[in-house]
């Protein structure tokens, strides 16, 4: 599909710039140029499928069908589902958080949401399928809706509503099943389309920047580190590499972006894809900034039990892509 | 008398938002719009999360004008704003 991003790369490095073929240099820019634009390309696809997919189904329809129905356990998944097409920004933690609540959603399907969202999220999706080909994409996305279900499950059953900050629980006792009509329901396409349109290109300028800089990174160290370089150090056989990886993970956030190229090469140089899963995971899913954020709503312990559950279901991930790819 | 008749007919806005880089660029981008529209209006910042949740929204940044939520959970253009200050 991208043999012609390819032949574009090959026809400035070699052709236009008359740069020799094998050479350091030379390998760095091709890698660089394929790379971003193949990589841009389908984060503006990404991006603006989701986009569109959120229009028409806002994140105030996901909480008036969870707070409806009540699934027999189903409702874990259908929340960490959820997640998935719905855009995710840290700072809307605390009013998601209450607003699932105040509808009468169990804690533990909130947490599941609040897990999956910013795990499997639109960018994410596309610098995986662009880095790592779509069966790595779709197994990442699976094995995160079902950690999201998991860890869903597993908070539910600490009995977290004890440890909320008492105006949350105030805010439990008086709740309600609210349903809102949503208002831009009846929109037609051709206005949806210049707000999406907006949203995608205030994303893709977003992390634009990180996705260049990460991408330059991994072009210097494709053309320089060699092949299985790092097979030596960190191999399937080192238990410690998951969990190193994963609790390394977990304080970077705003440039996960700029991570995952880099991440991409280090995996092309021999380092175990499970360990480099589970390392985005802790990047993309778990942030000092939200934790932050949600003292509002909770109370340090059940922040902690959050992220522990979180992160060892991260690692637990960890190891078994390491098992099975 | 005019004074009264100019209060009456001053929009009241809000912006909801917990702080973060997105409300901020959504307040600049509403003092910008208000100056365009040549409207009277004062600009609150509603920062405090009990309060943000009276108005029954899921995500930030969210605009509200005369008590009406208008936009939610997005950075709106200058242009949508200015269109919904006139109208």
């Amino acid at each position: 599909m991208f043999d012609w991003v390819q032949n574009m790369a090959d026809w400035i490095v070699f052709d236009l710039l008359n740069m020799q073929q094998g050479q350091h240099l030379a390998e760095a820019l091709n890698f660089f140029i394929y790379d971003s634009v193949k990589i841009l390309l389908l984060l503006f696809v990404v991006i603006f499928f989701m986009g569109m997919v959120n229009s028409y189904f806002p994140i105030e329809k996901v909480r008036n069908f969870l707070s409806r129905n009540k699934l027999y356990g189903l409702e874990y998944l259908m929340a960490s589902l959820f997640g998935v097409v719905t855009p995710f920004c840290s700072c809307s933690s605390v009013p998601l958080f209450i607003g699932f609540v105040r509808g009468g959603i169990p804690l533990g399907v909130t947490f599941a949401f609040l897990i999956t969202s910013p795990l499997v999220n639109e960018v994410a999706i596309g610098l995986f399928v662009g880095l790592f080909g779509l069966k790595i994409t779709l197994i990442y996305v699976i094995s995160g809706v079902l950690l999201g279900m998991a860890a869903g499950i597993i908070l539910g059953k600490f009995k977290p509503e004890r440890f909320l900050t008492p105006w949350v629980k105030e805010v439990i006792a008086n709740a309600e099943r609210e349903e809102e009509a949503f208002a831009a329901e009846k929109t037609p396409f051709k206005e949806r389309l210049p707000i999406i349109w907006d949203e995608v290109m205030k994303i893709l300028k977003g992390v634009v920047p990180y996705v260049m800089v990460g991408i330059a990174i991994g072009g210097l160290m494709h053309g320089y580190i060699p092949e299985g370089f790092f097979e030596k150090y960190m191999n399937k056989d080192n238990l410690f590499a998951v969990p190193i990886a994963t609790i390394l993970a977990v304080p970077m956030y705003s440039n996960a972006s700029g991570i995952l190229p880099v991440v991409q090469v280090l995996v092309s140089k021999g380092i175990p894809l499970g360990t480099a899963i589970a390392f985005m995971m802790g990047v993309v899913g778990l942030s000092l900034p939200e934790a932050m954020l949600l003292k509002k709503v909770m109370t340090l312990k059940l922040i902690g039990i959050f992220f522990g559950v979180v992160t060892l279901c991260i690692i637990i991930s960890g190891y078994f892509f390491n098992i099975i790819l | 008398m005019r004074l009264a008749i100019n209060f009456l007919k001053m929009k009241h806005i809000k912006i909801l938002g917990t702080g973060c880089p997105k409300c901020k660029k959504t307040t600049a981008l509403v003092e910008e719009a208000v100056k365009e529209a040549g409207v009277e209006a004062t600009i609150e910042k509603v920062e405090d999360i009990m309060e943000i949740m009276k108005y029954n929204v899921l995500s930030t940044p969210v605009l509200v004008i005369d008590e009406k939520v208008t936009i939610k959970g997005r950075i709106p253009s200058k242009s949508e704003v200015i269109e919904l200050l006139n109208g």
